[in-house]
């Protein structure tokens, strides 16, 4: 179980890592999204893996897991789900704005040199 | 006191949500806004004054006991950043009160400054690693909804480059806390530190805490992984880069500051390398800013070599230098985030950021350059601004410590600083306006604005005019950090002490 877990992490942050080194902007997307997912189940695991465990305290219970990095994965989760909407968000509003899909939309000057203020 | 520890956390959060009730009336958003930010300033007024204890106010959330349950500990240096949070959130809103531009984009503007300030606060006062994941998640969320305000091209261009590398980081920092977790069975930093003191932390924790470092280093923008900053300031509104610039990689250097002090009290292969980092983070930034041309965009590179100032503090591990590295951050949040906004008010005036299509408000608006001269040789360390101590400080810590060559990069840094503020001085204040007296233009609606910029000033020529005080509270601050039994104990035994 524990070969598996692990090359399920690996295989997750390969394709993560490769995602996010891809110059448009849906790739990078689904890489951070991957790598977050590889973190978390990194995260899960951090409590050693076991099997029909109970993480919480019980009277017919024959041994426990650690409850508290399934808490931490449970926070976690929250916080990377709500992340990638952010960023799926920022993404679009920066295709439809620039008409490309591309990370590193270029640096040009706008009219006023960029004096927004 | 319970209330009271959590209150830096409390009072952006209850701002945030009455604003956002308040959300269809503008005006009252912006009340309640200034209400808030206020209360922040006195909450971190409060908390400096109740940490001049040597014992650290602390509390433990949800009735869990320590190490077990989440640990709130707020020490002099926690106080200090708290309250120079709320200063700067304040002016970042009081900033923000102008009346030009979306009204909308305005009114959110104010309430995600509420929710990043409640971030940062967050991960000023937490003592416990995963929670600090936590604060740092709210302020990106905050900081991202903020960058990319208003939209526009460029704007997001520079918000993806941003959001991108910090996401990055960010997952490195859980990736790293998950590791300890499982080396050491406590995510607490009062108990890690004890862990490492002992001597007795096993490799994979050594391991996870480099990881860590790794991943502050990316948030405080150290050399070699500073490249998102200069890459993704310079685009925002400039209250949001002014408060961008003065606190999110402060975060970072807070962090790094907090987790070495208590792992690592001795000088050792950890500041070795920090040493190395620090010289070469001050020494690229400075030259990276020597090539730009834009004024925020020196600025950020200003912001990169800075913060190698206060890693050589960190580095130097001697209670004065550690001080000294204190000092500087309180100096330097106060006048890099002033520098942008008088940077940005130059542009708005001059209707440009670029050096060579601005200039000429020597002439007409004498009361600007003075203000821009006060924070910008106060970062370049002329006496007897603040600047001059906090670099003083850090030089004499180098030569004590036998650091000769760390000592003269900061010194050359200091040089090329004032090379770089000169130039902007030049070109933005006393070269006439290419487009003629005619392009400049008319001082309207900024009154806000000259109110924060004046203020901040004053505050810079305080902190250099009273430098003893201030520099007594960083030297008490830093013999707080260098004792984590202290740390420890607060959490342990909030009522015994």
């Amino acid at each position: 179980m524990e070969f598996l877990i692990a090359s399920a992490v690996g295989m997750m942050t390969m394709a993560g890592i490769y995602l996010v080194l891809r110059g448009h902007t849906f790739p990078v997307v689904l890489g951070l999204a991957l790598l977050s997912y590889a973190v978390n189940v990194f995260l899960f695991a951090m409590g050693r893996l076991a099997i029909g465990q109970q993480p919480v305290i019980d009277a017919a219970a024959t041994g426990y897991t650690d409850p508290l990095p399934q808490a931490l994965v449970l926070t976690a989760i929250v916080i990377s789900f709500g992340m990638t909407a952010v960023i799926v968000v920022m993404a679009l509003r920066a295709y439809l704005e620039s008409e490309r899909d591309t990370v590193d939309l270029g640096e040009e000057e706008p009219p006023g040199g960029g004096a927004q203020q | 006191m319970n209330a009271l520890v959590v209150a830096p956390v409390v009072v952006p959060l209850l701002t945030l949500l009455i604003g956002i009730v308040l959300r269809p009336r503008h005006g009252y958003v912006k009340v309640v806004s200034v209400i808030g930010a206020g209360l922040l300033v006195l909450t971190g007024g409060i908390l400096v004054v109740l940490a001049g204890d040597d014992v650290p106010l602390a509390a433990q959330l949800g009735g869990w006991q320590a190490p077990y349950g989440i640990s709130v500990v707020i020490d002099r240096l926690s106080a200090a950043m708290v309250a120079i949070t709320g200063v700067i959130g304040l002016a970042t809103v009081v900033y923000g009160l102008v009346r030009e531009g979306n009204p909308d984009v305005l009114r959110n503007f104010h309430l995600f400054v509420h929710g990043l300030l409640a971030g940062v606060c967050g991960a000023f006062i937490t003592a416990d690693v995963f929670n600090l994941y936590v604060w740092f998640e709210v302020l990106l969320i905050g900081s991202f909804a903020l960058i990319a305000l208003g939209g526009g091209r460029r704007r997001l261009a520079g918000t993806m480059t941003y959001l991108v590398l910090n996401l990055l980081a960010t997952l490195v920092f859980l990736l790293s806390a998950g590791l300890i977790y499982s080396a050491t069975g406590t995510l607490n930093m009062g108990e890690l530190g004890l862990i490492f003191r002992s001597g007795e932390a096993p490799p994979a924790a050594t391991l996870a805490v480099a990881m860590m470092l790794l991943s502050f280093a990316i948030k405080a923008a150290l050399f070699p992984v500073f490249g998102w900053l200069p890459a993704s300031y310079h685009v925002a509104w400039t209250p949001v880069s002014a408060l961008f610039a003065g606190l999110l990689t402060k975060v970072g250097v807070y962090a790094l500051i907090r987790l070495v002090t208590l792992m690592w009290p001795e000088y050792g292969a950890v500041h070795e390398i920090l040493l190395w980092v620090a010289c070469a983070t001050m020494l690229v930034g400075v030259l990276g800013a020597a090539a730009q041309n834009e004024v925020r965009r020196i600025l950020s590179f200003h912001i990169v070599s800075q913060v190698g100032y206060m890693i050589l503090g960190l580095a130097l591990a001697s209670p004065l230098a550690i001080a000294g590295a204190v000092f500087y951050l309180i100096h330097h949040i106060i006048v890099k985030a002033n520098l942008f906004f008088v940077g940005g008010l130059a542009a708005r005036l001059t209707g440009s950021e670029r050096l060579a299509a601005m200039g000429g408000l020597y002439a007409r608006t004498p009361w600007l350059a003075i203000l821009f001269a006060v924070p910008a040789l106060s970062l370049a360390g002329i006496p007897p601004l603040s600047g001059f101590w906090a670099k003083l400080v850090l030089v004499k810590a180098s030569l004590a410590g036998g650091f000769w060559w760390a000592a003269g990069v900061a010194l050359l840094t200091g040089i090329f600083t004032l090379l770089s503020m000169s130039k902007i001085w030049n070109e933005t204040f006393l070269k006439a306006h290419p487009g003629g007296e005619a392009a400049i233009r008319p001082l309207l609606g900024v009154r806000c604005a000259w109110g924060t910029i004046g203020v901040l000033a004053l505050m810079t020529v305080v902190i250099g005019l009273g430098a003893g005080p201030v520099m007594e509270y960083a030297i008490a601050a830093a013999g707080q950090l260098a004792d984590p039994q202290l740390h420890f104990r607060a959490i342990t035994h909030p009522e015994g002490t």
